[in-house]
């Protein structure tokens, strides 16, 4: 058994864009533009970014939920990307998906009984209706329901119940690895501690690896092992946790982390406000995505595709030609030593 | 902090309201008490279901069919907003207290532009912006500041009276072009022959600051406005936000869910928990000094970057339904101190000085 | 000994939950009047169909009394003014056709005829129709264009023409007229359950399901269609009001099998002659046409209200 579970070589999913009365090609959304990251056995990887960034489009591409256009997604030595209808059923069951609302992603009109037996029965898990009751019974109470829930629909539940149904759903299939699509985003917040922790405790149980995709970086840190920044498509930086949230390298993980609201009212934030909005992932600039928001930009940073650097931390990914120094009034611009070989794109 | 006066700009008192649904009667609100002072920021914070919209609704009289208010009064301006005519608030709203939403998509005609919209904003209302002529090219940030914070006199009444239609819409777009400016919006020009749909989520939120803007209000109640947007653009907003309040004379009722928010914005935090106001402080003392246990526990739940825990507490149970609330403290079910008497009866509202008040049977 | 305990519990929770739906269901009921009256009569209508040939015996129809044509002798009401003569002695409350058979006893016998008629074709419509539509919705590309141009061109005829032209074409029996009535009602649950499933294919619940790993076929089968269903339940009950006028329609117009067939539609045609010398002809087998069609759109509206658990609130 490899270390890591998931690899991804620049992954790239294009939406044509049609036009005219012929339904010509127009252009291309690059919602996710040459991706490459890797995922380790039991950790959580968070996936960070704003929206235009592509996170989502980056987790639905690695399940093959979305058809990618152009890289490879290696799962356990299996090439997703390639796989045939058979293997990628088969893969279904490994690799889970939870989504960000929790008031769209259950069948309306199927009981949560019957939604849990069908995830079971569509892999062959069980091969009586007791057999599937009592399975579901035990799953929901794993996700922390109990059993007259059995019966009910989506609609007489909360959010955070529908959150832990999905859950269930997912588990139901007995993966290793889920992908988790902003999966509290639409919650309270005491509500969302409870789905984080129990999260966190089926990850320990039953040794599972996560995808923890979010907008919300207070949350991101909670969960993940290791983080990356998205920005308009592709990775910025990809890094150890407390690497990107204590000393980030690259310019818009900075900012990020400055924008971060803080409980206290005390706390003197430095103001670092970036200006602008997120362009549109129809409209890459060229050379760095990031240069005409970026105030470290120089002409270098407007031609020409960026590599991944190696940054200061263990398996450091920074895609910035540059070292800036961020704290104090002055910022010193000092060029990094490219590494321009083919292997460190996936360099970890 | 600025300085506040004494004397509240809008007070609620034992407001509660109720809707009638299929299943039964919703008790939404219960004998809410808030007050907001002049020139501050009061946030109302609290999860789904604590009652911060409908009490935001409650002021600004967009309460549905199906809801009625039990008891209670919203006094502004020595009145009485429940028992004014429809139309007498209509003005209100148009003049005196401006909403911003969380969603601009709905809230934003879709087959507008925003220049037009805004013009609307301006035209709206019935008396008028005194000095206008003064206005000439690209006002500096004093003058558009200076423009918002008049307040109108009967001489700038009867200017308003005597101007024709025509002069007025050119007034209004000149006026809108420079208060899109004051938003910070770029290629302003631009924007105001666009539809809603064309600009992004940050430069839509700003235009519905800027037509809130327009009309000069006293009160700017912000429903949830940066919670649809990103982390750096809400930073923006929030910053737009404490930089406008020094400048112009309203004040604000933020209401948000996520009390980091109000720990960057707010003077003042009111913390609501199904229906009912726990805990009323200036944000300072509401942070050092939490006394609510809802408070506490809701500031535990909370992951907080600058020191990473291993596990978050969450508060046990949830939010109750309100058609059969819990009795007594509504809060009782799931607090870590409840007793006896947090069951039967429905706590007072404590003063523990400094400004801070308490609805809890512990103090 | 434990699984057996399992059962008996997990079966309690399932009936507590099926009666709260009732109890839902009935609750919306109440609320809504009309709903409960269309349904009361509907119930009427098809009890009423099931028990025809009892109250009525089928022979009536064949009993051909030219000596009492056209008249009205009724205990309980008379049309003063134009009363033609019956025998002494006999009692028509709604009067007689052109045959002399009694009106009342006619429509009693039209009834399930009529109902029958429509719920086929209703039924087939509904079934062809949504299985085409939902699998053209759900393939896409060029087998949805096709089915697409297909309802166009039986869209861009009117229905009754239509219809009369087959009926001409192919002869006038039950089966032939059913087939016409039934060329012209197809398309509409294609377009309307292609439109829902457009819909309902993009919605997180069935991304959710492919993320299980669900068949298509099941997805679109169990999931998509019980979900597009409410609109297709709508346009049954109200079709089945406008498949009788049609039906009904087509006999008016005289393209009935035979001129004795009790049949609303025919009975009424009898009567075009004889407007203001026996106008009950018209006016009864049009009320109950009229009935019917009523009882069923109210039916259709409040079913839409109990059937979808998203509307409930």
């Amino acid at each position: 058994m490899t270390e890591e579970i998931l690899v991804v070589d620049n992954l790239r999913k294009w939406f044509p864009i049609k036009a005219g009365l012929l339904q010509k090609t127009v252009g291309y959304v690059k919602a996710v533009d040459g991706v490459s990251l890797k995922i380790r056995r039991g950790e959580t990887y968070g996936l960070v970014g704003e929206s235009g960034s592509g996170k989502t489009t980056l987790g639905k591409s690695i399940l093959r939920l979305i058809e990618p256009t152009g890289g490879t997604v290696l799962y356990d030595g299996i090439d997703v990307t390639k796989a045939k209808k058979r293997e990628v059923k088969k893969l279904r069951r490994r690799m889970q998906i939870i989504f960000q609302d929790p008031y769209a992603s259950l069948d309306p009109r199927q009981t949560v009984g019957s939604t849990l037996s069908e995830a079971m029965r569509t892999h062959g898990l069980v091969s009586s209706k007791s057999e599937a009751i009592t399975h579901a019974r035990e799953l929901l109470l794993r996700v922390g329901l109990n059993e007259e829930h059995l019966f009910r629909f989506p609609h007489e539940f909360s959010g955070g119940q529908r959150q832990r149904i999905a859950v269930a759903r997912a588990l139901a299939v007995d993966p290793d690895f889920i992908v988790l699509d902003e999966p509290t985003s639409f919650l309270d917040v005491s509500v969302q501690a409870q789905v984080l922790d129990l999260l966190k405790d089926l990850q320990k149980e039953l040794n599972l690896t996560y995808m923890f995709i979010s907008h919300n970086l207070s949350v991101v840190q909670y969960m993940s092992n290791r983080v990356g920044v998205m920005y308009l498509g592709s990775i910025m930086e990809d890094a150890e946790r407390d690497m990107i949230y204590k000393a980030p390298e690259h310019p818009y993980s900075d900012f990020l982390m400055a924008a971060i609201p803080i409980p206290d009212p005390e706390f003197k934030k430095v103001r670092k406000l970036l200006s602008g909005d997120v362009p549109s992932p129809v409209n890459i600039p060229p050379g760095c995505r990031f240069n005409p928001r970026c105030p470290y930009a120089t002409e270098k940073c407007q031609v020409g595709d960026v590599p991944f650097y190696t940054g200061s931390g263990s398996h450091h990914n920074v895609a910035c030609h540059y070292v800036v120094d961020f704290e104090g009034g002055t910022q010193t611009l000092r060029p990094a030593i490219p590494i321009q070989t083919a292997e460190a794109r996936i360099r970890s | 902090m600025v300085s506040q006066d004494r004397e509240p700009i809008l007070e609620t008192k034992d407001l509660t309201v109720h809707f009638k649904t299929y299943r039964g009667e919703v008790k939404a609100l219960e004998k809410v008490e808030l007050a907001l002072h002049k020139h501050e920021v009061l946030a109302l914070v609290g999860e789904s279901g604590c009652g911060k919209s409908v009490t935001a609704l409650t002021i600004l009289g967009l309460l549905p069919q199906n809801a009625f208010v039990l008891e209670g009064g919203i006094f502004f301006k020595g009145e009485d907003l429940l028992k004014i005519s429809s139309e007498h608030m209509r003005e209100i709203r148009a003049e005196e207290i401006a909403a911003i939403f969380q969603d601009p998509v709905t809230f934003l005609n879709p087959v507008l532009t925003i220049g037009v919209q805004l013009r609307e904003a301006f035209l709206v209302q019935k008396h008028v912006w005194s000095e206008v002529s003064h206005y000439k090219g690209k006002p500096s940030g004093e003058e558009i500041k200076d423009f918002l914070m008049k307040r109108d006199t009967p001489e700038t009444k009867s200017q308003h009276e005597r101007m024709s239609g025509r002069e007025k819409e050119k007034i209004a777009q000149d006026l809108s072009e420079k208060i899109l400016h004051l938003v910070r919006l770029a290629d302003t020009k631009r924007i105001l022959t666009q539809y809603p749909h064309e600009l992004s989520g940050g430069m839509r939120q700003r235009c519905m600051i800027a037509m809130a803007l327009a009309r000069r209000p006293s009160i700017i109640v912000a429903d949830e406005i940066t919670t649809a947007l990103d982390v750096t653009v809400q930073a923006q907003i929030l910053t737009l936000l404490t930089e406008l309040r020094d400048a112009i004379d309203a004040s604000t009722i933020l209401i948000t869910h996520d009390l980091s928010v109000a720990a960057e914005t707010a003077d003042r935090i009111a913390v609501m928990y199904a229906g009912n106001v726990a805990e009323v402080a200036t944000t300072k003392e509401l942070f050092r000094n939490p006394l609510h246990p809802y408070t506490q526990l809701l500031m535990r739940c909370i992951p907080d970057v600058r020191k990473p825990v291993v596990r978050l507490e969450s508060i046990r149970g949830s939010v109750p339904d309100l058609i059969d609330p819990p009795s007594g403290c509504r809060f009782h079910p799931r607090c870590p101190f409840a007793m006896e008497i947090c069951r039967e009866k429905k706590p007072d509202l404590k003063d523990v000085g400094n400004e801070h008040l308490v609805h809890c049977h512990l103090y | 000994m434990t699984e057996t305990v399992v059962q008996t519990d997990t079966r309690q929770s399932e009936t507590k939950a099926r009666i709260a739906e009732l109890k839902y269901a009935l609750y919306l009921m109440r609320q809504n009047p009309l709903v409960l009256t269309g349904l009361v009569l509907v119930i009427f209508f098809v009890v009423l169909a099931a028990v025809a040939t009892l109250v009525v015996s089928p022979d009536e129809a064949f009993k051909l009394e030219f000596g009492q044509s056209y008249c009205w002798s009724s205990s309980i009401f008379s049309w003063t003014q134009l009363e033609a003569t019956c025998p002494p002695g006999t009692n028509f409350i709604l009067g007689t056709d052109g045959f002399g058979r009694d009106l009342f006893n006619m429509i009693i016998l039209s009834i399930p005829l009529d109902l029958e008629i429509a719920f086929v074709i209703v039924a087939i419509a509904t079934v062809f129709g949504v299985a085409l539509g939902a699998v053209a919705a759900w393939v896409g590309g060029k087998f949805d264009e096709a089915i697409l141009r297909i309802t166009d061109i039986f869209f861009a005829f009117p229905g009754l023409v239509l219809a009369l032209v087959f009926a001409a074409l192919f002869g006038r029996t039950i089966q032939t007229l059913t087939i016409a009535v039934l060329l012209v009602w197809w398309p509409t649950y294609v377009r309307l359950t292609r439109g829902q499933v457009l819909v309902e294919k993009e919605r997180t619940y069935v991304e959710a399901l492919k993320s299980i790993g669900v068949n298509p076929a099941r997805i679109v089968l169990f999931h998509i269609i019980p979900n597009s269903i409410y609109p297709i339940v709508v346009q049954m009950t109200l079709d089945i009001g406008g498949v009788i006028l049609t039906f009904s329609a087509l006999m008016f117009l005289g393209f009935s099998p035979s001129p004795a067939l009790p049949e609303l539609g025919n009975l009424a045609s009898d009567g075009i002659g004889h407007v203001f010398t026996a106008p009950w002809l018209i006016v009864f087998p049009g009320l109950t046409i009229l009935i019917i069609a009523l009882a069923f759109n109210l039916v259709g509206d409040g079913l839409r209200d109990i059937l979808d658990p998203r509307l409930r609130r």
